[in-house]
């Protein structure tokens, strides 16, 4: 019998799951540092993808992309599977948790019945771990939450196999085993290059820093483009994205800099403490955005805070963001 | 950001608190619980105000007898009708023709059923226009923000 299974909060699913997952294995990773190791930070503004006729803005990598680069960086087993049918999907769920395996799952949040009612749109890419069955209902480790919630097992089949943009078609995953020997500071250097790359070497304009400038530039022409009401509509998804629960663009810019923080020990690299501060002031003048944005949704103040001051914030983060990848690419070379 | 500064602005989390990343007085990171924070909030509300407009525009159409009861059903449930169609598993065309009044009388309970599941009603009560077509979340506070 497997030890129980214990839920530890995070501030972003996809970390916390794996994070949670690991230390069930005996191996204790911070989710700073799971959401380093995972190169979980990342921009991408994709006009051309819509969610609900709004612009894809994304401050993460692909859904699935920490816990895929985690466990490869660090030689861990892993399955994952797909299903077509919600009958075999559920099954194999309950074979796992019949044999005491925690199991990961991608859901959509809007059809799961214990998240908060304010938060159940259409977003498929959330993560949480199922540990067990009470009856028929299963106990679930949702690591937004601050503790385990049940779920009936039809929710749970629905938010498996919600469909959309990135719908989960009921993916499971699970750790199966991992290795000790594990080259942790190594794994560290690669994952910070690849976020480095993916930030200040994209050739494409959608992604990392040139990302954030062409959507401050985008965002500029808002107003005139689609007028007062949408524009401000778009604006409100832009702080949604960057500052809600799972998301957090601001957040993630934390995340970071606390794994920078952790990395400057392990690699006594005390510059990685520099980098680590001028990392968390970026990301409070992501939230400084937010917060004017929302006054100009409020209404309020509108005339000081115009689209071109809050596009200015954009790029001055975008400026900024990129000397702190070229200096982080620097030392770690 | 200072871990005094982790903002308490409760709203869409009812009882529950998100995990903020913020350092103390050494510098140093440590995990801070947040009871929300009001540009999030805002934003949030924004959202919602939306999808609440389309409920009560989709609820005039079917009332004017414009579109079946569907079409409440499917604002209520932030559809729209490809989403609609990837989840009943019909091509786009016929849902949107499922939305014309004389055909939706017309449908087989079979698909009817099909309907009623995903939109989690029951078959019978998916011919009238739900009284549970309102938001969760109360738009008082941000309708008093925007006026003041």
């Amino acid at each position: 019998m497997n030890p129980e299974f214990s839920h530890r909060q995070s501030a972003h699913c996809e970390s916390g799951v794996t994070a949670n997952l690991f230390r069930h294995q005996g191996i204790a990773l911070s989710e700073a540092m799971v959401f380093g190791l995972g190169s979980g930070l990342f921009f991408g503004y994709l006009p051309m993808v819509r969610i609900n006729a709004l612009p894809l803005i994304t401050f993460r990598n692909a859904p699935g992309g920490i816990f895929k680069r985690v466990t490869r960086r660090l030689g861990a087993r892993v399955k994952t599977s797909r299903f077509r049918r919600q009958a075999k999907a559920m099954a194999a769920l309950d074979r796992n948790l019949g044999k005491g395996i925690p199991t990961g799952l991608q859901t959509g949040v809007f059809w799961l019945p214990y998240f908060p009612p304010a938060l159940r749109f259409h977003f498929n890419a959330h993560n949480l771990v199922v540990t067990g069955k009470e009856g028929e209902d299963y106990r679930i480790s949702d690591p937004v939450l601050e503790e385990t919630v049940l779920c009936p097992p039809q929710d749970l089949a629905r938010a498996r196999f919600a469909k959309g943009a990135l719908a989960p078609r009921g993916r499971m995953f699970v750790l199966e085993g991992v290795s000790d020997h594990f080259d942790l500071p190594g794994a560290v250097r690669a994952a910070i290059r690849e976020t480095c790359r993916g930030m200040v070497k994209t050739p494409v304009p959608f992604i990392g820093v040139k990302g954030i400038r062409l959507l401050a530039r985008r965002l500029e022409q808002w107003p005139e483009k689609l007028g007062a009401r949408k524009a401000s509509l778009h604006l409100g998804h832009l702080i949604r994205m960057q500052e809600e629960i799972g998301t957090g663009g601001g957040g993630f810019r934390f995340i970071y800099a606390a794994f920078l923080q952790e990395v400057a020990e392990l690699l006594g690299e005390s510059r990685l403490q520099e980098l680590s501060r001028e990392m968390t002031a970026v990301g409070d003048r992501w939230r400084d955005f937010a917060l004017l944005g929302a006054r100009h949704i409020k209404g309020r103040g509108a005339e000081e805070i115009s689209y071109p001051s809050l596009a200015g914030i954009l790029r001055e983060c975008a400026d900024r963001e990129e000397q702190l990848f070229r200096k982080l690419l620097l030392i770690l070379a | 950001m200072e871990k005094k500064m982790v903002p308490q602005d409760a709203c869409l989390l009812g009882p529950w608190h998100e995990i903020c990343y913020a350092v103390d007085e050494q510098g140093r990171y440590v995990l801070a619980p947040s009871a929300g924070w009001d540009p999030a909030n805002t934003a949030n509300l924004q959202a919602w105000e939306v999808i609440g407009e389309e409920i009560a525009a989709a609820v005039g159409r079917v009332a004017g007898g414009k579109t079946s009861p569907l079409d409440v059903h499917m604002a209520r449930c932030q559809m729209d009708v490809s989403l609609l169609a990837t989840y009943v598993g019909l091509a786009r065309w016929r849902v949107r023709r499922h939305l014309r009044p004389a055909v939706f009388s017309r449908l087989k309970p079979a698909l009817l059923a099909r309907y009623a599941d995903i939109f989690a009603v029951l078959p019978e009560m998916l011919g009238r226009i739900p009284d549970m077509a309102e938001i969760p979340v109360s738009l008082q506070r941000f309708e008093k923000d925007q006026s003041s």
